[in-house]
């Protein structure tokens, strides 16, 4: 017993600094992860921030080598866009939240459930894919309603799983009390369970629309993108995002730097709208 | 023949018709019919996709899985070389994501003091939500710039090595692999720090009273519990980096080649996609890129399928934290 106690010592110091070593490698790991994220917002603040003016959010692009110019269509183009397919996908996806969330028990709930989850899963660029056999090639052209549409596929699967989300959260007792006082189902839903679960439900529609707001992909091939004014439905519309990405792609320094611009009015838009969401639940709900 | 009618009855009849217990079933149907749809939107996508791709899938068979061969021209079409840059690129960011992600929970979930841990978890969760195209204009102009003398050093002083080949040009696999870890680090780290603090306390507790150390506990019982739960987050994890299309697409070199360099040029599924869809003319080129997608379509949501039914069969155990 007395010869083993160095030995017991040493393996205890052994274990120790592996333990100290293990922990601070976790601290780096989690230096290392904020690091370059930090980067991404470094730079498009640092690089951003010169090309923001007043041109910038009230001119039309301008040819290359000629200063100045801005995205005011692209962004009034999103705004469009997004705004027609948050019209279009949010009340669909909250009627179908509401069935999941107050009559899941079925097995249409359950494969609908399944659904939502597959399709939040599947790349936005397949959205694209899909609303351009189903609008693009009929209508003979790309146009801004196509886009909308492509947006509005990624946006319903993932209100409705957030709504049912935010509904399961309302106490049972807040339905029973609704019927127990003579309401009808819908008027319980309407009038009990969905105002109590307003906050997230407003919070899910603000992720939901941020989320949208930033997307490239779905609208490469539906809305195409325009360097000059459009708000016909049926015609090719400029996006921010699309804006972005062919002047990162082109080989001009003030194209570069408008590119820079429109990535921090993206950046403070999306992260806006989540900050948003969050004062919005103010902690009470875990939205990841 | 003039009998008065009394004018409250037809509004009864009306009340009648339109009972309570008919609003309730009007009110029920509605709600079920929009989630119905939904399943119609899905069935529609894939059968869009599927119905697109016809006449490549006529014309080449099972050797649009195996060829290389990307000729517009010649009309000839095999998807491997995307196959190969979709995996590649994908897998190698979950292996350089992974560990980090892991470190960064436990950094997050065990360690950091809650002053700390709380806005730190935020800022990750905000930057889940910048935007795809944000990640790639950084990629072009702050990480290429930067990659391209570490490629030259280690293809002057590593040439041997195959993994290192190429030219010091900063596009290519590596470039979309480090883009892409970047990208999914948030999304794995709050999982995994959700995994970790779903695990019991009386484990750790029960570990700690055996006199084990705060790592032999992270490693024994806590990766134990948490194991099914971390594997979920991270085929999520892979499920995102698969379909990701900018970042990637302004990074990776975008030519179609299979090569395990790390610093050639490669392409994936969605990058070609993002570049050839609006261009393309004739039919088959349209419907070997339809194609792809549904390939594209079919792998994603094999992924998160196998992620679903692992957090389904864990239940209310590790995995119920992990939620996307």
């Amino acid at each position: 017993m007395h010869s083993d106690a160095p030995r017991i010592q040493r393996r205890l110091r052994h274990r120790r600094l592996v333990n100290a070593c293990m922990l601070c490698g976790a601290g780096a790991c989690a230096l290392l992860t904020v690091v370059p994220l930090v980067s991404v917002l470094y730079y498009v603040w640092s690089k951003g921030h010169s090309g923001i003016n007043a041109a910038f959010f009230t001119h039309l692009p301008k040819p290359v080598g000629e200063p100045g110019g801005g995205m005011a269509n692209a962004i009034v183009g999103s705004l469009l866009m997004v705004g027609a397919a948050a019209l279009m996908g949010l009340p669909f996806g909250l009627l179908g939240g509401i069935y999941l969330s107050e009559y899941g028990h079925s097995k249409l709930a359950a494969t609908v459930r399944f659904a939502a989850d597959v399709l939040n899963g599947v790349p936005s660029i397949v959205a694209g894919v899909f609303v351009y056999a189903l609008v693009v090639v009929p209508m003979g052209g790309f146009s801004g309603l196509a886009g909308a549409l492509a947006l509005s596929v990624i946006i319903v699967p993932l209100v409705m799983r957030t709504t049912e989300e935010m509904l399961r959260l309302v106490p049972r007792s807040q339905r029973d009390a609704a019927l127990a006082v003579g309401a009808t189902e819908g008027r319980t839903v309407l009038g009990a369970v969905v105002p109590a679960a307003r906050a997230g439900l407003v919070t899910g529609a603000l992720l939901a629309v941020a989320r949208i707001a930033g997307e490239t992909a779905p609208l490469l091939f539906t809305s195409l993108g325009n360097r000059f004014w459009n708000i016909h439905p049926a015609h090719p519309t400029p996006a921010l995002p699309l804006q972005i990405f062919a002047y990162a792609t082109s080989p001009y320094d003030d194209w570069h730097v408008q590119a820079w611009a429109g990535a921090l009015v993206l950046v403070t838009i999306t992260l806006g709208f989540n900050i948003a969401a969050r004062i919005a639940t103010r902690g009470r709900f875990h939205l990841t | 023949m003039v009998t008065k009618e009394s004018p409250v009855r037809p509004v009864l009849a009306a009340r009648r018709w339109w009972s309570p217990a008919r609003r309730d079933r009007t009110f029920r149907g509605t709600t079920a019919l929009f989630a119905g749809l939904l399943l119609l939107l899905a069935a529609a996508i894939a059968w869009s996709l599927a119905h697109g791709s016809h006449a490549a899938v006529v014309k080449f068979g099972w050797r649009f899985l195996t060829s290389r061969e990307w000729d517009p021209v010649a009309d000839d079409y095999g998807a491997l070389p995307f196959i190969w840059g979709t995996l590649a690129t994908s897998l190698l960011a979950l292996a350089i994501a992974a560990p980090l992600g892991l470190g960064a929970a436990v950094f997050l979930a065990e360690l950091a003091p809650p002053w700390l841990s709380a806005p730190v978890s935020l800022a990750i969760e905000l930057l889940a939500a910048i935007p795809s195209i944000v990640y790639g204009l950084w990629g072009v102009f702050v990480l290429l710039p930067r990659l391209r003398p570490v490629q030259a050093w280690l293809i002057e002083h590593a040439s041997g090595v195959p993994l290192f080949s190429g030219a010091p040009i900063g596009t290519g696999l590596l470039a979309g692999a480090l883009v892409l870890a970047i990208m999914i680090l948030p999304i794995l780290t709050s999982l995994s720090r959700d995994v970790l603090n779903a695990v019991p306390k009386s484990l750790r507790e029960a570990a700690y009273a055996v006199g084990a150390t705060h790592w032999e506990t992270l490693r024994g019982p806590v990766l134990d519990y948490g194991r099914a739960g971390l594997v979920a987050a991270a085929l999520l994890a892979l499920g995102r980096a698969l379909g990701e299309t900018m970042a990637v697409t302004m990074v990776i070199g975008n030519t179609p080649t299979i090569s395990v360099s790390l610093f050639q040029p490669a392409y994936t599924m969605s990058s070609v996609l993002a570049n050839e869809f609006s261009e393309a003319t004739g039919k088959v080129h349209t419907a070997a890129l339809f194609e792809i997608a549904f390939l594209l379509f079919g792998l994603t949501i094999a992924v998160n399928a196998c992620a679903r039914a692992l957090l389904w069969k864990l239940g209310a155990g590790g995995g119920a934290a992990v939620r996307d």
